[in-house]
């Protein structure tokens, strides 16, 4: 039976038109996966099946969510829709519930917003609620704040609001793209289970293909606002039409060749290294108490490694990161690059800053926006005893751009003028403008999308080809870390688990928790 | 949350202590010998040597000190050389106008600046929002004083529903008082109130924005539910600091606003200590408003906590 149909919806906000002529349905009990790259329209068909698009947005076509024609219905019979028929959940748990209510208040006003019980009985179902979706109340009780609970916990809280009057439409707004990847398990396996028992139809919206395969019965791909295919999943996978899908989903399982490391001097040296944090006085004249991130870390990086350091939030990567940056002091051990310290004293060893660059996450937040790509990727130059003036400035700009694919001419422009992924291509160029010996990739392509990621990563692998490059990558994303690494470092609660050659540890786990993460981590299906 | 409010307390406490040293050092000990200072250049030695024993500033810098802040925590802010009365006698005289003075103005600024503001904000762009804000516009523009005479001149010499100014005293009747106090005290609310709206407006705005909003909205709350029951105490952090802020000005700031309707307030009282050289009552009131301020921003603090469950494990 037909839940939600949609016909040639169209939406343009402000006149610039964001989709295109969409149509598809949801059955009840279905569970359809809406993909595509950022920019596909995914998140503003969600937005537009709620009624809750932005000021601006013009609708055309129709949205008939069992029977009723979203589009030609009046605020107040939306405001009765939105939480009774159809319920929603959103990417970022962080910020999705409010910081002053509690959570056992907050799922509750689901129940009494549409008059559905009185406040006791709200709160006796909010607690029922609570305790489904995996939070029970003995652990969980009502009067916790959102700011008590962790990033998975939140979201079960969100879900918890979304489902609690039985709605017959769960929409979910890439559900678990800020989770931890064993948390992501959880939370998919606990979505899938409640579509089986309330019968409700699941639209998931998310960009990670693996998720899309292992979740959904069908697939709708979207692109530039257009629906370029859709499908049941399996006769999808085998049979993809669109040139788009399958770019797609080759960019996904994109792997990169990598030059084999002929170099084998030992480099970095990470030595029993423990790193600290104070944490706030327990009474008012007591001693702070410490929390220890990183706890007796050792390894070392070969000229021409390219290192692995995989690891859920928390667990001590960016410290770790930092520490050997010598942006921090450590409190025990050894960090030395070439035996000197990274460290001495009270600031940085500056012989040794010289030698390390980083690329962050964040391609957006890295840049100063008053400034010119000259000037950003020159940044580094401040390290350099002599920096170079003049034509061997222009040159050393001019090279490092084309390293990375760009033009000299980029030089003069401004950050804003850049995509995300010619962003983080710059991110490089002012890593490489000083020839350092080791580059530190901080979750450096996390945020691209698939098919940008992937380009990233062949100019990396285009870098190791052409120059002696060593590089630590950091990142949560296993299939990345597989392809770009030969050697990983598997981290938990502040301890090296396990390390050793990529293929190695990928085919044969060897510590517990390694295997449940590679077990946690959806797979593409192959081919 | 017992932590919370200890760890603010303590910080009172030292906050206090450190602003009374400074005080201390500034008035006393710095521009030399504070007699031949109040006294002025032409005074006779044996004026000045009189002075200096009443003051008691024969004993040492040490014990005038503790002399000075042990005498306060038992009310004793010594004696005004101008005036010839005990200091604590003078600020009972000012405090009992100005305290009201400021709480009523505080009062009406907030009555009028929260609806000023949510209205503002729940109708962003639109003809009421834009409104409201020419208004704060205004309000922030019009010094107080021209305010607070034109509305002398409409309510009490024109229609004579107020007196023009003076205080008859609060033994004269509370609404008396009240009265008295009316036309003062929303001149100046006005500017406090205009500036209060614009914070709410920009921080409701900011709330509003904010993923929990259309968390709110996907559970089938309207905007305006939203709002209300999401967005308002979670933009009252930013305001709750204003109005903190406001409280202390509105407490010795108005001295402008004494002078154009005569009230017999702090403002005044330490305006013509200065004027007379009157150290003692100086310092004396210094350290009261000071006081003031630090007690203030302790229950801006407790606010917060109260509001925001965040800042109640923190210590």
């Amino acid at each position: 039976m037909t839940l939600l149909s949609l016909h040639d919806l169209s939406i343009a906000i402000n006149g610039k038109p964001i989709l295109h002529n969409v149509s598809f349905d949801i059955a009840a009990g279905e569970i359809v996966a809406v993909t595509g790259e950022s920019g596909s329209g995914k998140s503003m068909t969600a937005l537009g099946i709620m009624g809750l698009l932005p000021r601006g947005a013009m609708a055309t076509g129709r949205i008939d969510l069992d029977g009723v024609d979203v589009l030609r219905t009046d605020e107040a019979a939306l405001c009765k829709m939105r939480g009774n028929d159809v319920g929603m959940i959103f990417q970022e748990p962080m910020t999705a519930l409010n910081p002053v209510q509690t959570i056992g208040d907050q799922v509750a006003e689901t129940i009494l917003v549409h008059g559905a019980a009185d406040k006791r009985e709200a709160m006796t179902r909010a607690a029922a609620m609570l305790d489904r979706v995996g939070l029970p109340n003995d652990r969980f009780p009502l009067s916790r704040y959102p700011h008590e609970l962790s990033g998975g916990q939140r979201q079960r809280v969100v879900i918890a609001m979304a489902i609690a009057l039985r709605p017959k439409l769960l929409i979910a707004d890439e559900p678990t793209t800020a989770l931890d990847v064993t948390t992501q398990a959880t939370i998919l396996d606990l979505l899938r289970d409640l579509v089986d028992e309330f019968g409700m139809g699941l639209l998931m919206i998310t960009h990670d293909l693996a998720v899309v395969a292992n979740m959904a019965d069908r697939i709708v791909v979207m692109q530039h606002g257009q629906l370029v295919e859709q499908g049941a999943t399996d006769d999808l996978l085998r049979n993809m039409q669109h040139p788009y899908t399958k770019a797609l989903f080759a960019a996904s399982a994109h792997k990169v060749s990598l030059p084999e490391n002929t170099q084998s001097a030992p480099f970095l040296s990470v030595q029993n290294v423990t790193r600290d944090y104070r944490t706030p006085r327990k009474t008012l004249f007591g001693q702070p108490g410490a929390f220890r991130a990183v706890n007796n870390v050792s390894f070392s990086l070969n000229k021409g490694d390219r290192l692995g350091l995989v690891g859920e939030s928390g667990c001590g990567k960016s410290t770790l990161t930092r520490a050997i940056l010598g942006l921090e002091p450590v409190q025990s051990g050894r960090i030395t690059l070439n035996d000197a310290p990274v460290f001495t004293g009270k600031k940085p060893n500056a012989d040794v800053r010289r030698k390390m660059q980083v690329v962050f996450q964040d391609p957006y937040g890295s840049f100063n926006p008053r400034h010119r790509v000259d000037r950003l990727i020159t940044e580094p130059f401040h390290l350099l005893d002599t920096p170079p003036t003049g034509a061997a400035r222009t040159n050393a700009i001019a090279k490092a751009l084309t390293d990375v694919g760009l033009t000299p001419d980029d030089a003069t422009k401004y950050i804003h003028e850049f995509s995300g992924g010619q962003r983080q291509r710059i991110a490089i160029a002012r890593a490489l403008i000083t020839d350092p010996e080791l580059i530190v990739f901080d979750e450096a392509v996390s945020a691209l999308d698939v098919s940008v990621r992937a380009q990233v990563l062949d100019l990396m692998a285009k870098l190791c080809r052409e120059r002696p490059l060593s590089y630590l990558f950091i990142s949560h994303d296993l299939s990345v870390v597989r392809t770009i690494t030969d050697r990983v470092l598997v981290m938990k609660s502040g301890e090296i688990v396990e390390q050793g050659p990529t293929e190695d540890v990928f085919q044969n786990p060897q510590h517990p928790y390694t295997q449940t993460l590679l077990a946690a981590a959806p797979i593409l299906p192959d081919g | 949350m017992i932590r919370y409010i200890l760890g603010r307390l303590l910080s009172l406490v030292i906050s206090l202590i450190v602003a009374s040293v400074v005080i201390f050092v500034v008035i006393e000990i710095a521009p030399g010998d504070p007699a031949s200072f109040m006294l002025g250049i032409n005074a006779q030695p044996e004026t000045v040597a009189a002075l200096r024993t009443e003051l008691g500033l024969d004993v040492s810098k040490v014990e005038r000190y503790f002399a000075w802040t042990t005498g306060m925590l038992t009310g004793d802010f010594g004696t005004s050389y101008t005036y010839r009365s005990p200091v604590s006698e003078l600020i009972m005289d000012r405090v009992v106008v100005s305290l009201p003075l400021a709480i009523y103005a505080l009062i009406l600024s907030t009555v009028i600046a929260f609806p000023a503001g949510i209205y503002a904000a729940s109708r962003r762009g639109g003809v009421g929002d834009m409104s409201v804000m020419g208004a704060t516009q205004l309000g922030v523009a019009i010094p107080n004083f021209w305010f607070a005479m034109i509305m002398v001149l409409i309510f009490a010499i024109n229609l004579r529903w107020f007196s023009a100014g003076g205080f008859p005293g609060w033994d004269k009747g509370f609404f008396g008082g009240i009265k008295a106090l009316t036309l003062p005290a929303i001149s100046l609310a006005l500017p406090q109130a205009a500036i209060l709206a614009r914070v709410m407006r920009s921080s409701l705005l900011d709330m509003l924005g904010e993923d929990f909003i259309r968390t709110a909205r996907a559970k089938g709350l309207s905007q305006r539910q939203a709002l209300w029951k999401h967005a308002v105490r979670n933009a009252l952090i930013p305001v709750l600091t204003i109005i903190g802020l406001q409280f202390s000005f509105l407490l010795a700031g108005g001295i402008i606003i004494e002078q154009v309707f005569f009230l017999p307030g702090l403002g005044r009282l330490i305006f013509q200590a200065i004027s007379a050289r009157d150290l003692i009552v100086v310092e004396s009131v210094v350290m009261l408003l000071v006081f003031v301020v630090i007690v203030v921003n302790f229950a801006v603090d407790i606010a917060y906590a109260a509001v925001d469950p965040r800042l109640r494990t923190q210590a």
